[in-house]
């Protein structure tokens, strides 16, 4: 799927126009995150999430962006059941949702919204208690687990604290333990950085990067473009209640205002050979010309341009900014979509 | 970093209801040490034990009054009515207030911290946090009860020791079967106030305020005890959910007739399952937006 209009609806890709068969498995074997048709409209009248067909493939690492009240933590709340589609369906890990919440779920690990604990209970405590919720983790090895994950996140030392006197960052290391308590084929975060200090920010990107290298899917909310660069596969951009871009990250930048630029001193020679290749917006500057990039490949570019007889000293492609694109995508405007 | 190693998830058959089962009891227990484990509640039993030291300190010092209740007449015979005292005037009033506050603090409590999602999500299924929480309120009710009645009965006893235990029909009890009259009250009493539960339950099911739930519960409960005693509205009073607490006095009678407490236990029995399955109801299918 490429860059679709914010305007009009999103056309569904063909796979997801197919109904979901009456035993509850989709048909989608390698998304681990599938929906079709997307939507809530809140009590207030809002329109919060439109119609939306997200497709996360297993494996990836999709980053999930949009700008403040596009519908990203809506969305989450309905993949994991705690709010019910006004339309449309979603799949987690092939089984349909909210039906197969029990079975799925304890293969998912969530950071919804934020991280939310009893404050008059140390952080040990809490996760003892989310251990304890989950009727699928033996009680013998609960320690072992809440040990494990508070270590990942490098909260040992503070375990015995009371949750009310972490610090926002400690909050956040604890909501991400409390995801990886078990092993998780999915991970849906939102916004698992916030708050988090440089070392913790870069130690949750390690984490990540290890867990996605390990065959965990991971659904990444985040408002931190240089993160998403570093770790996501995939991206999906929301605006507005509605998916307005979803690829893969590579597919993505090309698509953005990437642009080619030769250095050469044959100028005009290479700006007609860039027009010739059907190539717009070309321009000549004193060094050398450049031209929008679009799907042309890099290499044959080159390979054309010394064909011509054009003699490069110098290419690149400028405008795989991410920034750019996702003010493409979703306006200039500053203000929040009431 | 330490792996975590890989469980199996998939049983079947007996060893998947064992393990149901067992992770019931761990929420459960869980649930538990969560509101035993909270100062506010400790403070809350603090108070409901004072009433009862505060009785027997006055009547030890002044002596019994002109025109006291049967009840109270019999505290300096017998040090076990101090019990049944403290529970009479606790149970318009005091106990509702500790019941609520639990109930009201079962479900918007979770919600208003943002709990609720991560147990959801966990996943703990919607019938089975309910039952967790209304099993919850039962404990705690019965403890809020056994509170006032076992300090009532050890200050009772160690003020004023154990007499003749004289019922309302005038005859004599021993001390155990004496005993065993006020365990009769205190269970009978827990599941009228139960029944206050299963109300502030679904009460909770329906705001993120706890404080809130618990206060609408309140309100009930003294709406319910103005109400009952309106004798123009005789024709609606057996179904007040207060009307048949005062029951607990045929305990005190001799013989006792256990089909005296057989409307009040009906009556809370029907208020426990209605409001359970209104809490159900509204919950199962409720939005979680906290
Ligand atoms: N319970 C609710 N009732 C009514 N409207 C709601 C509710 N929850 C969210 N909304 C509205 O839905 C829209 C989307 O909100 P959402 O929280 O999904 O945004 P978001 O993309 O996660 O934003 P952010 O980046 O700020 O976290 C917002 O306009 C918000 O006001
Ligand atoms: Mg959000």
């Amino acid at each position: 799927m490429s860059v679709t209009d914010g305007a009009g609806p999103a056309p569904a890709p063909a796979e997801q126009a197919i109904g979901v068969p009456a035993d509850g498995m989709s048909h989608h074997g390698t998304a681990a995150v599938s929906t079709s048709g997307l939507t809530k409209r809140f009590r207030s009248g809002q329109l919060a999430v439109d119609g939306i067909d997200l497709h996360v493939p297993t494996g990836a690492v999709y980053g999930f962006l949009g700008p403040n009240g596009s519908g990203k933590t809506t969305t989450i709340r309905m993949l994991l059941g705690l709010l019910r589609p006004t339309a449309g369906s979603a799949d987690l890990l092939g089984r349909t949702m909210p039906a197969a919440a029990g079975e799925v779920l304890p293969r998912i690990g969530a950071l919804v919204e934020g991280p939310a604990f009893h404050p008059y209970l140390s952080g040990w405590d809490n996760l003892m208690r989310l251990d304890a919720a989950d009727r699928t983790a033996p009680a013998a090895t609960a320690k072992d687990r809440v040990l494990a994950a508070l270590d990942r996140v490098g909260l040992t030392a503070a375990a015995a604290k009371r949750y009310r006197h972490y610090s926002l960052g400690m909050r956040q290391r604890l909501g991400i333990a409390a995801a990886l308590l078990r092993p998780r084929e999915l991970l849906v975060l939102d916004e698992p950085t916030n708050g988090l200090d440089p070392q913790g920010t870069r130690e949750v990107r390690t984490l990540l990067a290890e867990l996605a290298s390990g065959g965990t899917t991971v659904v990444l909310s985040t408002h931190l473009l240089s993160e998403v660069e570093q770790v996501c596969t995939h991206v999906g951009v929301m605006h507005r209640g509605r998916l307005v871009a979803q690829d893969s990250l590579g597919a993505l930048r090309r698509q953005g205002a990437a642009r080619a630029i030769v250095t050469t001193t044959a100028r005009h020679e290479a700006a007609s050979v860039l027009t010739r290749l059907g190539m717009t917006e070309v321009l000549v500057s004193a060094d050398g010309a450049g031209a929008l990039l679009g799907d042309q490949d890099p290499a044959a570019l080159v390979a054309a341009l010394v064909h011509a007889g054009v003699p490069v000293t110098g290419f690149g492609t400028t405008g795989t900014d991410l920034e750019e694109l996702f003010v493409h995508l979703t306006g200039e405007g500053f203000d929040v979509s009431g | 970093m330490s792996a975590v190693e890989l469980e199996p998830t998939a049983e079947a058959g007996p060893a998947r209801t064992a393990r149901a089962a067992g992770a019931f009891g761990r929420l459960f227990r869980s649930e538990l040490w969560l509101i035993f484990g909270r100062r506010r509640n400790w403070v809350g039993g603090l108070i409901l034990a004072s009433v009862p030291v505060l009785i027997a300190v006055v009547i030890k010092t002044s002596g019994a009054g002109e025109g006291d209740s049967f009840v109270f007449g019999q505290i300096t015979d017998n040090g076990l009515f101090v019990a049944l005292a403290a529970l009479t005037v606790e149970l318009p009033f005091f106990l509702p207030i500790a019941v609520s506050a639990i109930a009201g603090d079962a479900v918007a409590g979770e919600a208003n911290l943002g709990t609720l999602r991560y147990l959801l999500v966990t996943p703990v299924d919607r019938a089975r946090l309910l039952a967790v929480k209304l099993g919850g309120i039962a404990v705690f009710t019965f403890a809020a009860v056994a509170v006032v009645a076992g300090v009532g009965a050890l200050i009772g006893l160690a003020l004023f020791g154990a007499g003749d235990f004289v019922t309302l029909s005038g005859s004599s009890l021993g001390f155990w079967a004496g005993l065993a009259r006020l365990a009769l009250v205190c269970c009978y009493l827990t599941i009228c106030l139960v029944a206050l539960g299963a109300i502030g339950l679904f009460v909770s099911t329906m705001t993120e305020q706890p404080i809130a739930a618990g206060i609408t519960v309140l309100v009930v409960t003294v709406v319910s005890q103005i109400l009952d005693q309106l004798s123009q509205l005789a024709a609606i009073h057996r179904f007040l959910p207060t009307h048949y607490w005062l029951d607990y006095a045929a305990v005190l009678r001799d013989p006792v007739n256990l089909g005296d407490l057989g409307p009040g236990v009906a009556s809370a029995a029907a208020y426990t399952a209605v409001f359970a399955a209104a809490a159900w109801a509204r919950f199962s299918t409720a939005d979680v937006s906290s």
